[in-house]
């Protein structure tokens, strides 16, 4: 008898492959793809009403992008060969398109839209800070200092063409790490062509909410006020791709019930035992259902301001809780069962290892880090607060 | 320059001396001529397994291991050990990857096998597939391998097995399988399993081989590879393999 396992697993299965690293994994970029598309509402869908997020949502998605390859990278037997992905990539490999894809979103779409976006910005603080600081602007406005009008006006045009060209890539951004998953016709956890699309809802409903989560932390921070309007079109459209993320985990659901393959009573049995609690409780119940219901209230009823911004602060958290034990469902999950369907393999997170949770937490932490230099550097905050 | 014809007969006598010895020292040093020299495109490798006659002594796991130095713990070939009860599912168990055999079963009123596994060596692999940098690869003579100066050790491949065949070999930090023995069977060896077998109960083939028994097995035996339904287009047959096989 294995400690650990129950039933048959084939030898090689015992020990997973995949840890807690490979969850934050799909967990940061999805962030990262959700803020973004929370920034496109206002860019070129033209809801006004959530402007006052449109700057935080991109240094938003900046700070988790820059993180989204380290988790992979610390995780990798050979970290030091991980350039041949560019080198030599296989093209076959849904994974060696990952390098590609992220250098496109984070140079051609993110980089560049944020620098179109606050370049006006840092020329006027690289002419009006002195030192170091000053150093930094300048070069941050890559020796272009012209801001005629004719000139903010090309930024906006060329920054429009990058957000339309930036919907595309951040679906694709996360789409793809979805398609990583559901194209393992060996697991049929992750075989499923609905896979992406779920991952890629489920990143817009966790961007949204940490976006909505850090506009009011800010606000609170730097003492301004929250604009209500703002707060209540985004938590509307949370509680939208909420709707249509839920119904299309339970369509994957009913489906894989009604059909009932081969797998079914393996993996149903795994959900109402290892996964009873990452799953039915912590994703689908409190993860789910309470902000859905709470999100949905505001959309019945009106309730003051205090106690809408207290349950969009709960809806919001509880959220990022279930799309978080979303990712793990996903990813532990589908390596607790044997490919046999005869047993079940049992997940230890360690502590203090390469792979352990303080690494997982330390990351975890270091985009809150990032954005709040990013903040400092590129204030997102109406130009009157600034001063 | 004019050549006469007594420097031409010297010359081509220099050659014809310088020749001789090459293939003198040739002779000596043992080196072998071009055409017995081993040629990937001749050859077609693939395993078959005959189910009736494995023991389940765990030979061949052992001489695996011994032969590829593999780590404890993990298995480049185990055996599993079915026992089918009539409307249950089946109780499988493989401990230790048989390295050390099964210990007698309790059971007697149900039915038992035993199954050899290995990789399959698939021509379609879903391990070559998603590996993004290439490392693993189908050899053109149907070997499934892992560059381990290449490798990422990024375990995709490992998640893509549909057989469980592959693990992280934990000193290299990169991916380790079975290798069909080929350092051996490149050089006109079987493989380390196949020859410590006592019962014959898997044997190596050529499929490119036309005297190769393979042929005749295939053509008077129901044979069967495991799991079908993911069309790897797995070379490592089975015959009289119970449809619970998974």
């Amino acid at each position: 008898m294995i400690p650990g396992v129950d039933g048959f697993m084939y030898p090689n299965e015992v020990e997973l492959q995949w840890s807690l690293l490979i969850v934050l994994y799909p967990y940061i970029t999805g962030l990262v793809a959700g803020a973004f598309i929370l920034a496109s509402l206002e860019r070129v869908f033209k809801v006004e009403a959530v402007r006052p997020t449109y700057r935080l949502a991109l240094l938003t998605a900046l700070a988790f992008l820059l993180v989204a390859p380290l988790p992979l990278q610390l995780h990798l037997g050979h970290p030091e060969r991980s350039i041949e992905m560019y080198l030599t990539p296989h093209r076959s490999s849904a994974m060696a398109m990952f390098g590609f894809v992220y250098l496109w979103y984070l140079t051609v779409v993110l980089l560049l839209e944020i620098w179109l976006e606050f370049r006006a910005d840092i020329v006027r603080m690289a002419q009006t800070t002195k030192g170091l600081t000053r150093l930094v602007y300048k070069a941050l406005t890559l020796g272009s200092e012209n801001l005629s009008p004719a000139a903010r006006r090309i930024d906006d045009k060329v920054g429009y063409a990058v957000t339309v060209i930036g919907i595309p890539s951040a679906f694709l951004l996360h789409g793809y790490v979805g398609f990583i998953f559901g194209s393992i016709k060996a697991n049929p956890w992750w075989s499923s062509p609905l896979m992406p699309i779920v991952f890629l809802f489920s990143a817009m409903v966790s961007g949204i909410a940490t976006v909505l989560l850090l506009y009011m932390a800010s606000m609170k921070v730097k003492k301004m006020a929250i604009d209500m309007r703002c707060l209540d079109t985004i938590a509307k459209y949370l509680f939208y791709t909420f709707v249509i993320d839920f119904t299309l985990e339970m369509l994957d659901l009913i489906h894989r019930t009604y059909e009932a393959d081969e797998s079914f009573r393996s993996l149903d049995f795994m959900v109402h035992t290892r996964l009873w609690g990452s799953q039915v409780i912590l994703q689908i119940l409190l993860g789910t259902l309470v902000p859905l219901v709470l999100l949905a209230a505001n959309q019945l009823w009106t309730f003051s301001e205090a106690k809408r911004r207290a349950m969009y602060v709960i809806a919001c958290g509880l959220t990022l809780v279930g799309i978080f034990a979303m990712r793990w469902n996903v990813v532990i999950g589908g390596q607790l069962f044997s490919k046999s369907f005869l047993g079940y393999t049992t997940y230890k997170v360690e502590f203090a290892a390469r792979e352990g949770l303080l690494a997982a937490s330390a990351l975890m932490l270091l985009p809150f880090v990032i954005f709040i230099v990013l903040v400092k550097l590129l204030p997102p905050w109406p130009e009157r607060e600034t001063t | 320059m004019d050549i006469s014809r007594r420097d031409l007969f010297t010359m081509g006598g220099k050659l014809l001396v310088l020749a001789s010895v090459g293939a003198s020292l040739e002779q000596i040093t043992g080196a072998a001529p071009p055409t017995d020299a081993y040629r990937m495109a001749e050859h077609w490798w693939g395993m078959i397994i005959d189910v009736d006659k494995c023991i389940g002594c765990g030979n061949c796991a052992r001489a695996c291991s011994r032969e590829n130095n593999v780590p404890s713990g993990y298995f480049r070939t185990w055996v599993e050990r079915y026992e089918i009860e009539e409307g249950r599912p089946p109780h499988v168990e493989s401990p230790n990857g048989a390295l050390d055999g099964f210990p007698p079963s309790k059971r007697e009123d149900v039915k038992s096998f035993y199954v050899p596994k290995l990789c399959n060596q698939c021509a379609d692999s879903p391990c070559v597939q998603v590996c993004p940098v290439g490392a693993t690869f189908v050899s053109p003579d149907g070997v499934v391998l892992v560059d381990e100066t290449y490798c990422l050790g990024c375990r995709y491949c490992v998640q893509a097995c549909p057989y469980g065949c592959r693990y992280l070999h934990p000193d290299k930090n990169t991916v380790d399988k079975c290798t069909l023995c080929y350092h051996r069977i490149t050089k006109g060896l079987t493989t380390a399993c196949c020859e410590s077998c006592p019962t014959g109960a898997r044997q190596l083939v050529d499929f490119k081989d036309p005297k190769d028994p393979v042929h005749e097995f295939l053509r008077h035996n129901k044979v069967q590879v495991l799991k079908p339904y993911m069309a790897t287009q797995a070379k490592v047959y089975y015959k009289n393999l119970d449809g619970a096989v998974r």
